[in-house]
């Protein structure tokens, strides 16, 4: 890799045994994907999640020194001082947040403690170059935004921050960007929950091409966050076109870079309702209802306190959001509304933390397959379905199909 | 019978070399999906579930999974013991790459094209990631 004189005399240590940890990754990184220079970076978010490697990472980097020049946003972890109110936490894993907490403020981070960063303390412009980590994130700026990240790693990402540059390659370059398959959606696509399952279907259907979708009108925020979340954990997506409302794809032609559109598919309704019933539990009695995978924004919590406004929980319902989220639904009242009802808000909090243990070994219900696909590891299992209706569970404690409710009434009725 | 050994050229992602027991995967790799303490996969509906990658040479198509987890599930299999000895991918990813260089995992890609229809679970290989070979033993 050709590299500034500035970038040489990091990797040569000069500006420290951390900076120039960072460096040697870096050119690793960059020499893995024949990445001709370095570029300057003018925002990073790192997915900070406590979990062992990203301590033992940030910790070596701290002890060399190393200090970011572009100060990354981060992921949660867990609000220990509010979960305690709800559970018991382990000694070990109250002293692996707060080892985590101290390492990080050391290192430089802004300790915003939010997967949805893109929407509130980090937003960027269109073609800024960013190290995004985080896998709601780096296609939302990507798509939605126009700015251009890898899909990096919590670690890489960090690096980016301390050196100030990113190897050029991937999605840094216009000529990667361009769509590679023609993604027509012949479903109603009437709520958030859709763009879930279309982002979990669609790597299924195209492998790991960048789609262009079609006949999508006018998505929610939550409904591109959903979209791109599940595209990048289904697969390895972390960028996608929409036509007509993605900054990259005001036409097909222009989404496709002006070349010939060579492969198209069709995902039908029948292909999401496929996708729903071989993600979900098996419907039922349910113990709890979690959601926040990514952090809920503040339109999708009001939809929660509309349907638990003097109505009592039959099981626990938690809610993770952003801190400013969380501040504002004070203020307009939706706060107290669910806790009236028996539900929570807890800012900062990942679902895929040891906070949650409590929930371990019981079956719940949630609106992200995202949540469901990682508590695998944690023997938890989920229900998982639109965010209304999900609510409604929690207020009866228990989930029917309404399909197969439709046709039992309606074999009763003959 | 006699073992032969051939040779397949490269590319080297993340430095190191290592021997160890061919296992093929035509299904993507998230290592957090795999239980630390026994290397076996646990990810229903994988063409490894329920068995162990530890101490394997893994070939698969490509990694997958949040940017967080796959250094997460990387870093407890090698604390462990029971991380691969080396990966050797189709389509490698940031997320992968990173997580393998700074857990100091060999791993590789663009092999010869005879290297896929040439090899079979359970043949012993020398991976090179430094110098970008991959020796195979087989018999014949």
């Amino acid at each position: 890799m050709k590299l500034t004189e500035e970038e040489q005399a990091m990797l040569a240590g000069k500006y420290g045994q951390g900076t120039q940890t960072a460096m040697k990754i870096q050119v690793a990184i960059g020499e893995a994907f024949d990445a001709p220079y370095m570029v300057p970076i003018t925002r990073a978010h790192v997915a900070l999640s406590n979990q062992e490697a990203d301590l033992w990472f940030v910790e070596k980097l701290v002890s060399q020194g190393a200090h970011c020049r572009i100060r990354p946003t981060v992921n949660p972890s867990f609000n220990w001082k509010q979960m305690k109110k709800i559970t018991s936490i382990d000694a070990k894993d109250e002293a692996i947040v707060k080892r985590t907490d101290a390492a990080y403020k050391k290192i430089g981070a802004i300790m915003t403690y939010d997967c949805t960063p893109y929407l509130q303390l980090n937003v960027p412009r269109v073609n800024e170059v960013l190290a995004y980590s985080e896998s709601s994130a780096t296609p939302f700026v990507n798509s939605v935004y126009g700015a251009r990240s890898n899909r990096e790693s919590a670690q890489s990402a960090l690096c980016a921050a301390i050196t100030g540059v990113t190897p050029y390659y991937g999605f840094l370059k216009e000529e990667n960007r361009q769509g590679e398959i023609l993604v027509n959606v012949q479903a109603e696509m009437k709520t958030d929950f859709d763009y879930q399952l279309l982002g979990y279907v669609t790597p299924k259907k195209i492998g790991y091409k960048i789609p262009v979708f079609n006949n999508l009108v006018n998505p929610s925020n939550a409904a591109l966050m959903n979209l791109g979340a599940q595209l990048n954990t289904g697969g390895n997506v972390p960028m996608y076109h929409i036509v007509g409302v993605t900054p990259e794809a005001e036409t097909i032609t222009a989404a496709f870079q002006g070349h010939e559109v060579k492969e198209t598919v069709t995902i039908t309704q029948a292909d999401l309702d496929e996708m729903r019933s071989d993600l979900t539990a098996p419907y039922g009695k349910i113990e709890f209802a979690l959601f926040g995978c990514p952090h809920l924004t503040l339109d999708q919590i009001k939809i929660v306190a509309d349907l638990v406004e003097n109505q009592h929980l039959k099981v626990p319902l938690f809610i993770m959001s952003s801190a400013p989220t969380q501040q504002l639904c004070q203020d307009m009242g939706y706060l107290q509304t669910i806790e009236a009802a028996g539900g929570e808000i807890i800012s900062n909090t990942c679902m895929d933390q040891p906070c949650w243990k409590f929930l371990y070994g019981k079956k719940g219900v949630t609106d992200s397959p995202k949540c469901a696909y990682y508590t695998k590891r944690r023997n938890m299992e989920f229900v998982i379905t639109e965010l209304e209706n999900a609510v409604k569970a929690a207020l009866k404690g228990e989930i029917y199909d309404e399909n197969h409710e439709k046709s039992v009434s309606m074999s009763q009725n003959i | 019978m006699k073992i032969m050994k051939k040779a397949f050229q490269c590319h080297k992602i993340s430095e190191g070399e290592a021997s160890g027991e061919i296992m093929i995967s035509k299904d993507p790799i998230c290592f957090y999906l795999v239980d630390p303490k026994s290397g076996v996969v646990i990810e229903r509906n994988h063409c490894l579930f329920g068995k162990s990658i530890a101490g394997k040479v893994l070939v698969f198509p490509n990694g997958k999974g949040s940017s967080v987890v796959q250094a997460d599930g990387m870093y407890q299999l090698k604390m462990k013991g029971m991380a691969p000895k080396a990966m050797i991918v189709d389509y490698p990813d940031t997320t992968l790459v990173a997580s393998a260089i700074i857990m100091e995992m060999p791993l590789v890609d663009k092999t010869d094209s005879s290297f896929k229809t040439g090899i079979q679970n359970g043949n012993i290989v020398h991976v090179d990631a430094t110098h970008g070979t991959i020796t195979v033993n087989s018999e014949s």
